[in-house]
């Protein structure tokens, strides 16, 4: 079955290089430096990629940092409260807006 | 309530035979993938034929019965599992510790302290100039019947070093892994076994924990996985203890069955090749490590021992023990072996490099 996301591409993304192998370099070595152990760990990390592969809805990155997050030690209660993260942000995000909808009502209303 | 798990053995699986496993593990129609050789591996890594080091760890499986039935157990034990070393074993396997110039004796099972002879076996096995004894205990089975709640302070009488396994420190981690109510009854186990000293500070008595994975991917780094379960375990039930092992979980046995009923299989393989490390695989245990079956024969590690493969040597077998011409042998490798030659690499003391 043809479906525009196809898991078996994840192993393929070292490919991009292909195309353009100068940025794709220096993207991949930033990508490397950004995981490491550094101010916060390598679990935290994997925790907010976690978050941001579900607020940007990538499958990819949804498989990959599920695998990552339980082979950084983290359990599916940890897992679950960070896309709750993703989801109070994104709720939260529409909903401020609303103070926009409420001050422009209220300046066209009596 | 989780499932019910049983052995393989009780299923009559055909898993349960180490030749069929072994059939699976060479089969390449089962990948898409081109099949990466173990042997490839060690030979690319100039380790091929793999050679013993110095023997420094006399490992005994002293039987197959178990008060537990964990879903990844690469014994396939159980309590339906009567293969139990007998006591003129234990006597071939004495007389040979002192011929090995091992100076640690490693107890495993099962659970190995439901071997009659087994309070005898560690007396006997004291009275030999061996540096450290390790029993391989399971901790239910400390409150599994009356008869063994005094384990810890015979354990502390010995100066055993106890190396318990805890998949997590939560319930439902732990029991999806080792049976409903395991992780409640571990946790007691582990009180009793501080209340003697065993993990705290300056006793000198030692208990470590393993971990391993929940599922068809690779353990964390150990270190910080350590500080974790440190932190949980003294937060959550004051318990104390020295070491965390993280342990790769090896794709036979009740594991590998796991892999493929859960269609899990080719890519865990997959990526325990891509995960090939060769710093690890110059460290693995099978190096320093001969492992005694419940029948005497004699393996290069506890892995083989299940798979029946048996030390490539004229003795292999406890009463031909010949430490010369053990060490001279090439060690038997197989697909099973990415296991511990996976990222960090692992062993029965965790990682290894």
């Amino acid at each position: 079955m043809n479906t525009y996301y196809n898991p078996e591409d994840l192993k393929k993304f070292g490919n991009i290089a292909e195309f353009e192998k100068n940025l794709a370099n220096k993207f991949f070595n930033y990508y490397g430096e950004v995981f490491k152990e550094g101010a916060l760990t390598a679990r935290e990390k994997s925790l907010i990629a976690l978050a941001v592969a579900h607020a940007v809805q990538c499958p990819y990155c949804i498989d990959a940092y599920t695998v990552d997050a339980l082979e950084k030690g983290c359990d599916e209660a940890q897992m679950m409260e960070a896309v709750h993260v993703t989801a109070a942000i994104r709720g939260g995000a529409s909903l401020v807006h609303s103070v926009q909808m409420m001050n422009k009502a209220k300046e066209i209303t009596m | 309530m989780g499932e019910s798990i049983k052995s393989l053995h009780s299923r009559h699986s055909e898993l349960a035979n180490g030749y069929f496993q072994l059939k699976v593990l060479s089969n390449n129609s089962l990948s898409n993938h081109h099949e990466v050789n173990f042997t490839e591996k060690l030979r690319e890594s100039k380790l091929f034929p793999l050679k013993p080091t110095q023997l420094e760890i006399f490992q005994i499986n002293v039987g197959k019965m178990c008060n537990q039935v964990c879903k990844h157990c690469h014994v396939d034990a159980g309590p339906d599992r009567k293969e139990i070393m007998t006591k003129e074993t234990m006597l071939l396997c004495l007389d040979a510790i002192k011929k090995s110039g091992a100076h640690t004796v490693d107890l495993t099972g099962g659970a190995p302290e439901m071997n009659p002879h087994f309070r005898w076996f560690i007396q006997e096995i004291s009275k030999l100039s061996i540096n450290k004894i390790i029993v391989r205990c399971n901790l239910t089975i400390i409150l599994a019947n009356k008869k063994y709640h005094d384990l810890p302070d015979f354990f502390k009488a010995h100066t055993i070093e106890v190396v318990s396994s805890l998949p997590y420190f939560t319930a439902g981690r732990t029991d999806a892994q080792r049976g409903d109510g395991v992780f409640e009854k571990s946790i007691k186990a582990l009180q009793m076994l501080n209340e003697v000293g065993y993990g705290i500070k300056d006793s000198g008595l030692i208990i470590n924990l393993v971990y391993n994975p929940s599922g068809a991917f690779l353990p964390p780094a150990q270190h910080a996985l350590e500080l974790d379960f440190k932190t949980k375990l003294k937060a959550n039930y004051n318990i104390d203890f020295n070491s965390l092992f993280a342990i790769t979980n090896l794709p036979i046995s009740r594991f590998l069955d796991y892999l493929l009923e859960s269609k899990n299989y080719e890519s865990y393989m997959e990526k325990l090749s891509n995960a090939y490390n060769p710093v690890a695989a110059a460290n693995v245990m099978c190096r320093n490590t001969i492992s005694i079956g419940w029948d005497g024969a004699i393996y290069d590690c506890d892995f083989n021992q299940m798979l029946d493969l048996k030390v490539a040597s004229s003795t292999n077998h406890i009463s031909q023990f010949h430490i010369e011409e053990l060490q001279n042998r090439n060690i038997v490798v197989n697909q099973h072996c990415f296991g511990c030659t996976a990222g960090a690499g692992s062993s029965c003391g965790g990682t290894i490099s």
